[in-house]
């Protein structure tokens, strides 16, 4: 067998007796893992290391990827939005978007992000809103019809911000992608690549753009994803002093819109009665938001013409 | 500490309304003196005035901007350091961008220069009849 052949059984070896394991003893199961496999001659004592070394990198997955990486990642998944669901340059609205989901970044947990937070209006008349990782931010023409005040703009758009928050697009990045990507770099130092391993980094990068684009567009995330960023929009309303009633308005808003079946927030998001049942449950927020001049003035003045 | 950020901003006070007295890059490293609401008071590098920075903007570890075998080994080991341009980086993007020639990154390099004023947010919050954002803690 060649060298190649015998890491390959290791790795193997080492996969079956990590499947039974939780993440909490990954590593440890890798070291035993290894020495196994070198106690059967399957490795070399050098190769045991490495692979070791991998698998420590491995086993903190996606809080791993540097707040650098996530805005690269962010930046391909935001182009692959923007391709599909085309932007919409108008001006005034795109202002009104980024001076209140400024505000309210601020007053996130993570107000500080590689790049910063940047919003987007896209052209689709769907119903849709989403987060690339580090915060580029986008929400459709659609979605805005379906707002009735800037409290539910703000709703909205707390929503997508404590999606990048919580870092959920980076956690949906298939965790066998980034093994590759930590196998390819191996402990290499940084900066430029060769041409083989930049190829091969390249396309861990595109599947993890992919797994990314394809969960924000047609997957959804997890039930439990859509309840902790509810939970944490709401946190984000109350501090700056928005009514988070306003994100139960514009579910209940949502709710006679959406079309069963449809390709949108429909398809990817649990349906809005279930979401208001879990906002409801947080006992964080009261009836009907109060309607306050200046603030329907501007965006009215801002979305009106949506 | 090291900045995470691609650029970090030191404020007199902690709040985002807190005057800006530096600004700092990417990797530099700085002291910490005490921690209030998620926020830090720091000591910049270069003998400048404390300030205060939002943790968020901050990490633990030490960021490498340019790592040889060396920190990439002790990176990979002891996870204390973080290399700078290490992994999907502007590099990698750049090959994306000549597989993908379809995919067009105008609105985004048009978002990203997208950046409201600290003055437009207070006359913002102030008008709403809004609370100024103190940034939260992690």
């Amino acid at each position: 067998m060649t060298g190649i052949r015998w890491t390959a059984a290791a790795a193997l070896l080492l996969l079956a007796i990590l499947w039974g394991a939780g993440c909490a003893t990954l590593e440890e199961a890798t070291k035993i893992g290894a020495s196994v496999a070198q106690s059967q001659g399957v490795v070399t004592g050098d190769q045991a290391t490495s692979l070791t070394k991998v698998a420590k990198a491995v086993s903190k997955t996606f809080e791993e990827i540097t707040p650098e990486q996530e805005y690269y990642i962010g930046r391909s998944v935001g182009a692959v939005l923007v391709n599909k669901y085309k932007p919409n340059p108008n001006g005034p609205a795109n202002d009104y978007l980024n001076l209140l989901g400024q505000t309210l970044a601020q007053a996130s947990d993570r107000p500080e992000t590689f790049g910063g937070y940047h919003f987007l209006v896209l052209e689709s008349p769907e119903i849709n809103a989403f987060a690339a990782p580090g915060g580029l931010i986008f929400v459709s023409r659609g979605m805005l019809r379906c707002c009735k005040s800037e409290d539910a703009v703000a709703a909205v758009l707390a929503h997508e911000i404590a999606h990048v928050q919580l870092r959920h697009g980076l956690q949906a990045i298939d965790k066998s992608r980034m093994t590759e990507a930590l196998t390819t770099l191996g402990a290499e130092g940084a900066k430029s690549l060769g041409g083989q391993k930049l190829a091969d980094l390249t396309k861990v990068f595109e599947g993890s753009i992919n797994d990314v684009t394809a969960t924000l567009v047609n997957n959804g995330y997890s039930r439990s994803f859509e309840r902790e960023a509810d939970a944490s929009a709401v946190t984000i309303l109350t501090r700056v002093g928005y009514d988070p009633a306003a994100l139960v308005a514009m579910l209940t808003e949502m709710e006679k819109n959406l079309k069963p079946g449809g390709l949108d927030f429909a398809k990817t998001h649990p349906s809005p009665r279930s979401r208001i049942d879990d906002i409801e449950r947080l006992h964080a927020v009261g009836k009907a938001p109060a309607e306050i001049p200046a603030r329907q003035a501007r965006f009215r003045k801002a979305l009106g013409n949506i | 500490m090291s900045v995470q950020v691609k650029q970090g901003q030191v404020r007199a006070t902690p709040s985002f309304l807190g005057k800006v007295t530096t600004t700092l890059a990417y990797g530099d490293r700085v002291e910490t003196l005490e921690e209030k609401d998620g926020w830090i008071r720091i000591v910049p590098p270069g003998g400048k005035a404390p300030g205060w920075i939002h943790s968020s903007a901050l990490t633990e570890k030490r960021v490498v901007l340019k790592a040889g075998k060396k920190e990439a080994d002790v990176a990979a080991s002891t996870g204390e350091l973080a290399l700078a341009g290490k992994g999907f980086n502007s590099e990698v993007e750049a090959a994306f961008k000549a597989k993908n020639k379809d995919i067009d990154f105008t609105w985004i390099d048009r978002m990203q220069d997208m950046n409201v004023p600290p003055g437009r947010i207070l006359a913002f919050v102030q008008e709403g009849n809004l609370i100024p954002a103190q940034g939260g803690d992690r």
